[in-house]
């Protein structure tokens, strides 16, 4: 049995991709993000990898796409407007089918913003992580415990579908230290090679090019058709939630991620008033579990977010006008409180009569 | 019934200890085998002001780790003292330094108890460990953890390369012990 240990969830992040055989990071500090490359810094020289301190966030993306086309797992982290920065380079990884795990603790925004924990890059992680016509899977931790294991999944799901990842988490949960068991290490010499990485040839096979430029419509068309047919195989097999106090639920509160803790907390207490409460978390944003969601029947739905109402489209988007869904959040780096959610609940069951 | 969940608030200056003095106690919890969440606050409050860190210890599993009513309050400056005395629960317990706070009035719904832990700290040659010195009687008023948790987690808490300070926090543990008992 491994051994429990106390871990910042950016600790968490770091270790777990070190022992998914992730062996090069490219970084760039940013508050609330920077004890992930720290961590990186001191570990990977000790264990051969690269620990490298860009110039740019930009060029910490480029140096990504660059080592996961060399066919090695690689890493880059970042927040909120460090993102914003990546967002050329992820679009031309997914754009040359580059599998590479990215990391955003949020902060929040728009602009500068605050170094406070938030929600507001829902839109941007699911809907536009750069220009073009492409997805890619996004994952929302709610435990440090997830970070790690969501984390050591990630590489994975990046290199089974030749597509970039993120890893969506925010402050609170960067900052915070809890109890974690690390997964078992992998050697990276032991993973499976990549054919189709630009690794050397020695004279022996015809040369790999990684590229995102297509200038041919015809095959553009075609690559992009097919790699939308991927995305429906991560849609049918990827998308993971996880339902707390669903199954005799009147009010069904989604959220994700830091709000979703929150919301347990909330959800808990409604329970001891007897309403009927349940939490409904997605831990994939993007394919976003509507398959679960739909299966609940809930007189009514709220979803809790840290911004102005991100997520709650795509609750209306899978619940289809089965039932109302309402909105609660805050932002800025502004936490709500588990009083507020329980206030938002309790005037929705007041409404409903139950 | 399980023990009760400890919702200790530790705030001060930054370089008082703030973030280690929780460190400990979350480590204490995680040793009993209980859930536990250490969050602090950062950025540029940290710098001057109030540097606080809210720590669970929880039988059932951590909701939000933010702590906004705390049961235990550990103060070491007179801003965090004057920002966190009227947030603490009813029947809550507040450790403060009586060296650098003066408390006023006192609520009579909490049991508070002052030490000047700074002085008694320099006065024993552990200067700069107050915080263990109201940790030691935090854990005298609350018994948050097991006492071979609390020895256990300082052996954890302090790294192997500041191997001295282990006995100079556990000394600092049992002055903060016994200001509480007496």
């Amino acid at each position: 049995m491994a051994e429990k240990t106390l871990m910042k969830g950016n600790e968490a992040i770091a270790e777990a991709a070190l022992r998914a055989g992730c062996r090069h990071f490219f970084g760039y500090p940013i508050t609330p993000q920077t004890e992930l490359a720290a961590y990186m810094a001191r570990k990977m020289p000790k264990i051969g990898g690269t620990y490298l301190q860009a110039e740019s966030e930009i060029a910490a993306i480029n140096m990504l796409y660059g080592a996961s086309a060399a066919g090695v797992r690689a890493m880059t982290s970042s927040s909120s407007p460090g993102i914003s920065l990546k967002t050329e380079g992820i679009s031309y990884m997914a754009g040359a089918d580059l599998p590479g795990v990215i990391v955003n603790i949020q902060r929040g925004g728009p602009g500068l913003g605050s170094i406070q924990p938030s929600q507001s890059d829902y839109f941007q992680a699911t809907r536009a992580m750069g220009h073009g016509d492409f997805f890619l899977p996004v994952y929302a931790p709610s435990t440090v415990q997830e970070m790690a294991d969501l984390t050591f999944i990630a590489f994975d799901v990046a290199d089974k579908y030749r597509t970039p990842v993120v890893i969506l988490g925010d402050g609170m949960l960067g900052q915070m230290m809890e109890p974690v068991v690390m997964p078992e290490a992998i050697d990276p010499s032991t993973l499976p090679a990549k054919e189709w990485a630009a690794s050397g040839h020695a004279g022996n096979r015809h040369h790999n090019v990684i590229n995102s430029l297509q200038l041919d419509p015809q095959k553009l068309y075609e690559d992009n058709v097919r790699r939308f047919q991927t995305y429906e195989e991560i849609k049918r097999d990827e998308a993971r939630c996880e339902t707390y106090r669903t199954e005799d639920a009147d009010i069904v509160v989604a959220a994700f991620g830091a709000a979703a803790r929150i919301v347990r907390s909330a959800v808990n207490q409604a329970r001891e008033e007897d309403i009927r409460a349940g939490l409904f978390r997605p831990i994939t944003l993007w394919p976003y579990p509507v398959q679960a969601l739909r299966e609940l029947t809930p007189k009514a739905f709220l979803t809790v977010e840290l911004n102005m109402g991100q997520m709650v489209e795509d609750v209306r988007l899978a619940v289809e006008g089965a039932a109302p869904v309402s909105f609660f959040g805050k932002c800025g780096g502004v936490l709500p409180t588990p009083d507020e959610v329980l206030l938002e609940i309790k005037k929705i069951a007041e409404g409903l009569g139950v | 019934m399980g023990n009760a969940t400890t919702l200790a608030m530790f705030a001060g200056f930054g370089g008082q200890g703030v973030l280690f003095a929780g460190k400990v106690m979350a480590y204490a919890g995680l040793i009993d085998g209980r859930e536990v969440s250490w969050l602090p606050s950062y950025g540029p409050e940290m710098r001057g002001g109030t540097a606080n860190c809210s720590v669970t210890l929880s039988d059932d599993p951590i909701g939000s780790p933010l702590i906004l009513h705390p049961n235990l309050l550990i103060a070491m400056n007179q801003p965090s003292f004057d920002k966190f005395v009227n947030e603490v629960a009813p029947g809550g317990i507040i450790v403060y330094d009586s060296a650098l706070i003066a408390p006023g009035e006192m609520r009579d719904d909490v049991k508070a108890l002052g030490i000047p832990a700074s002085k008694m700290a320099e006065d024993a040659g552990l200067a700069g460990l107050l915080n263990i010195v109201l940790l030691g009687a935090a854990w005298g008023l609350s018994h948050f953890c097991s006492e071979s948790a609390l020895h256990e987690a300082i052996q954890k808490s302090v790294p192997p390369s500041k191997e001295a300070l282990k006995a100079k926090n556990e000394e600092a543990l049992s002055l903060g012990i016994e200001a509480a008992a007496s």
